[in-house]
């Protein structure tokens, strides 16, 4: 039955997040916006809260996210990824970068739960992983990956650099893609989970950045780094038909996530600006003549239409992991509509709320800031697109670059 | 022996069986779905037999309207239509590729769907959707989003028959929502025959930045009667239809919703002819000091708003159905044209642009029926039908300029239909009545 309305059985998670937000990351999240890969403390005592709740079987997170197997007749679910997408539009609403500082909520644990066996997420649970894959000389083109993983009895041993890892440093964990053999292309690249502080990896350099400040962005080389065989994720085996599929099937989970920060980030700044408009004697109805109503009402809307939008390819991409759909296509829609919404609607705001927008009276010149990566992580913009045409015109990436 | 209230499988197996007996289900090749669904629906456990002798049963005395009750949420996020209304989408999405697509162009040049599109749009039964049982009609629950998804598919065949043909349902809506147990008695019946009458929802006036929640027909009150001044502009089925439901201003009352006779003193008719939905019979309706009595006005202010913003939920649904058409062409057009040795569709900037085409369609229809669902739940959904209509208008027409754009000076001329959908396309943001979802 069609219904798009949030599940009642979430309200419950939904308004601790919201608490959350409000009561812990609110508060601090300008002093984390100016101290800079100062580590933000008050997020260890969150995080035995969100580990209690894990355990109780009530929080989601980013462990539980995979896509549920494929059974046409089963009765409609909404689980782990809606929960997920619910619960972290919350907290970016509160703040994106302290959400991503969230312990035991990385890139890497959502890799481990797609795409690790039972043994090994028995082993790596209640670990917080980051993931590395970008490498100074590749970004979106993953396959480019020159970080290598040679086999060597029991052990890989990993050489190569990784930049732009999220919550690299605080982290205890890395996901790492590396190529079993650079000639092979992308069948090679396979994913490791490496424990910090194994010999051979070292943390170069902490990123300074446009936005989300209180998130560290890390640096870390690999050199002769040995990683035990066992710590492999998915099948060692190069087989150049299925290709790329293991370590890709991972970002058609997070996709969804990564597009419900943009969710919450844009109705934070929506709902201050809205807000600043009535203080200033406008009253928003939206029964009122689109046409003769003033500019800032009307552009306001349609702005909420945009960021409406976002939320609910978001929510479907999400729907239809929970309920074995395969989503890639869904999830590239909502990651590239959520993503281009957050920075108009942030910059948006900034810009119409003048002074107060753009000076560090108010938080929406940070927002401004913050949105941008939630246009580039998890697969630019133009990455997104790129998948949907695929899918759309049936075309492969041979014929379509 | 008391009959068992008819359930939503009940509502589907007399559907069926309106369809069963239609040769327009041979037509479009439907026995074999009809026959599929019937048998899910018997694996039930209550006999078909007990709903032979209900239908068309004549109502005689209704001292109180017959209001049909709103279905009950299943409290999860859903995008599964019921088997019920998969039908319907697949019953009007034949109908769509089979008859008004091929239709369209001839339907434009009449200004008008021909007698055979009529006659097999009856045939389907979508005015019974809005009658309930006890009227003789097919209803047990209010569904919205039923009519959302029947325009829907209309939508992706040709705009302007789509709306011409939906606009007696509209005024079923209207009187099985809102209507008085006088006024369902009087009208509301004549719909459930063999062909409804024309009728349609008037609205649009003549003025610029419109606003269609303070009208610019007026109605002052006369002892027990009310004079109607004004004109109704691009009213679907305008042309045609023998009963108005109008849009006006009253002194006394503020906005409301009035039922007009086509043979009424003062009221005239004339075509008014537009850029688009040419296929839609549009109509210029004059009120020139015309009469009615207190009875006349259907329902109160909430209704008018509500009429207002279903009205809109409808335009979106057209807009959805239309702007998939245009995404299913290019589709095809980019990977068949060749340009430079290969597939337009092989450059990014060719590709990126059908990309958010698909994109923006897939929002516009999450966004439409999220409205209409609200309603269906007994949610208020007017925020939800304006950012959905304000989202539609904007990109609808985006993505008509763009399937105009992509196929370039083939675009551009009547060999193909892309350049009708960018006319009709342009009528989203314009249309805020005619059809009640």
């Amino acid at each position: 039955m069609i219904q798009l309305e949030q599940p009642r059985k979430f309200k419950a998670l939904i308004n601790q997040a919201q608490q959350v937000a409000n009561e812990v990351f609110r508060p601090i999240s300008r002093k984390y916006d100016k101290a800079e890969h100062a580590y933000p403390k008050e997020l260890d005592m969150l995080a035995a809260l969100l580990d209690g709740l894990n355990a109780s079987g009530r929080g989601a997170g980013a462990a539980g996210l995979a896509q549920s197997s494929g059974d046409a007749d089963a009765e409609i679910r909404n689980g782990a990824n809606m929960n997920t997408v619910l619960g972290l539009i919350e907290l970016c609403w509160g703040d994106v970068g302290l959400a991503l500082s969230l312990p035991r909520q990385g890139l890497g644990n959502a890799a481990i739960a797609a795409v690790a066996s039972a043994e090994q997420k028995k082993r790596f649970a209640g670990c917080w992983a980051g993931m590395a894959i970008t490498e100074p000389g590749c970004g979106s083109d993953s396959a480019a990956i020159r970080t290598t993983a040679i086999r060597d009895g029991d052990d890989y041993i990993i050489n190569g650099e990784k930049i732009f890892i999220t919550a690299g440093d605080r982290c205890d964990h890395v996901v790492v893609w590396a190529s079993l053999d650079p000639s092979a292309g992308r069948a090679a690249i396979k994913s490791f989970v490496v424990p910090k502080g194994s010999e051979g990896m070292e943390l170069v350099r902490l990123e300074h950045k446009l936005g989300i400040r209180a998130s560290d962005t890390a640096t870390i080389r690999f050199s002769n780094c040995r990683v035990p065989a066992e710590n492999l994720l998915g099948s060692p085996e190069v087989d150049t038909r299925k290709g790329f599929g293991g370590v890709m099937q991972t970002f058609d989970n997070t996709r969804p996530v990564v597009a419900g920060m943009a969710i919450g980030l844009g109705r934070a700044a929506l709902e201050r600006t809205r807000e600043l408009l009535n203080r200033a004697g406008m009253s928003t109805d939206y029964g009122t003549n689109r046409w003769t109503q003033p500019a800032a009402l009307a552009e306001l809307t349609r702005l909420e239409a945009e960021w409406e939008a976002a939320r609910l390819l978001t929510l479907r991409a999400a729907w239809m992991a929970d309920n074995g759909k395969p989503n890639s296509l869904e999830a590239s829609m909502a990651k590239a509509k959520a993503g281009r919404m957050v920075t108009e609607v942030t910059l948006t705001c900034a810009e119409m709320c003048g002074a107060l927008g753009y000076a560090e009276d108010e938080l929406l010149e940070k927002w401004a800031r913050d949105a941008k990566i939630l246009d580039i992580f998890e697969g630019t913009q133009q990455i997104q697109l790129l998948i949907v045409a695929r899918r759309v015109l049936g075309l492969n990436s041979s014929q379509l670059k | 022996m008391n009959k068992p209230k008819r359930d939503i499988q009940g509502f589907g197996l007399s559907l069926l069986n309106r369809f069963a007996g239609s040769e327009t289900v041979d037509k479009l090749g439907l026995r074999k779905p009809a026959e599929k669904a019937l048998y899910t629906a018997s694996k039930a456990s209550f006999g078909a037999a007990n709903l032979a002798n209900q239908q068309f049963r004549a109502v005689r005395n209704l001292l109180t309207p017959e209001r049909l009750q709103n279905a009950p949420s299943g409290g999860l996020f859903d995008l599964t239509p019921t088997d019920e209304q998969a039908m319907m989408q697949e019953a009007t999405r034949r109908f769509a590729d089979e008859l008004l697509r091929p239709s369209a162009a001839d339907a434009e040049s009449h200004r008008e769907p021909s007698e055979e599109i009529w006659e097999q749009a009856n045939a389907l039964g979508l005015a019974q959707l809005a009658v309930p049982e006890k009227l003789g009609g097919a209803a047990s629950e209010r569904s919205v989003i039923t009519s959302g998804l029947v325009a829907e598919s209309l939508g992706w065949g040709d705009m302007g028959q789509a709306c011409a043909l939906l606009a007696p349902v509209g005024v079923a809506n209207a009187l099985a929502n809102w209507g008085s147990a006088e006024q369902q008695m009087k009208y509301l019946t004549a719909f459930t025959g063999e062909s409804p009458p024309d009728a349609a929802f008037a609205v649009v006036d003549t003025e610029v930045t419109p606003d269609p929640m303070r009208p610019r027909c007026l109605a002052r009150q006369d002892g027990d009667q009310w004079v109607i001044n004004g004109e109704k502009r691009l009213v679907p089925l305008g042309r045609f239809a023998e009963l108005f439901i109008v849009s006006v201003d009253t002194d006394k009352l503020g906005p409301r919703l009035m039922l007009v006779e086509k043979g009424a003193e003062g009221l005239t008719r004339h075509a008014d002819d537009s850029m688009g939905l040419r296929g839609g019979g549009l109509g210029r309706v004059r009120f020139d000091k015309v009469r009615v009595d207190n009875s006349a006005l259907l329902g109160d202010d909430k209704t008018f708003a509500d009429a207002i913003h279903l009205a809109r939920l409808m335009w979106c649904s057209l807009a959805v159905g239309c702007s998939q058409a245009v995404l299913d062409t290019v589709t095809t057009y980019v990977n068949d044209r060749k340009a430079f040795g290969e597939p337009l569709s092989h450059r990014q900037a060719v590709a990126f642009m059908v990309s958010n085409i698909a994109i923006e369609v897939d929002a516009m229809r999450l966004m439409t029926w999220r409205a209409l669902s609200r309603c269906d739940q007994g949610l208020d959904f007017h925020r939800e039908a304006v950012l959905a209509h304000r989202f539609c208008a904007e990109h609808a027409m985006d993505i008509g300029s763009n399937g105009v754009q992509l196929l370039g000076g083939h675009g551009f001329v009547t060999e193909f239909p892309v350049e009708r959908w960018y006319r009709d396309l342009r009528a989203v943001g314009v249309q805020e009545g005619g059809l009640i979802a």
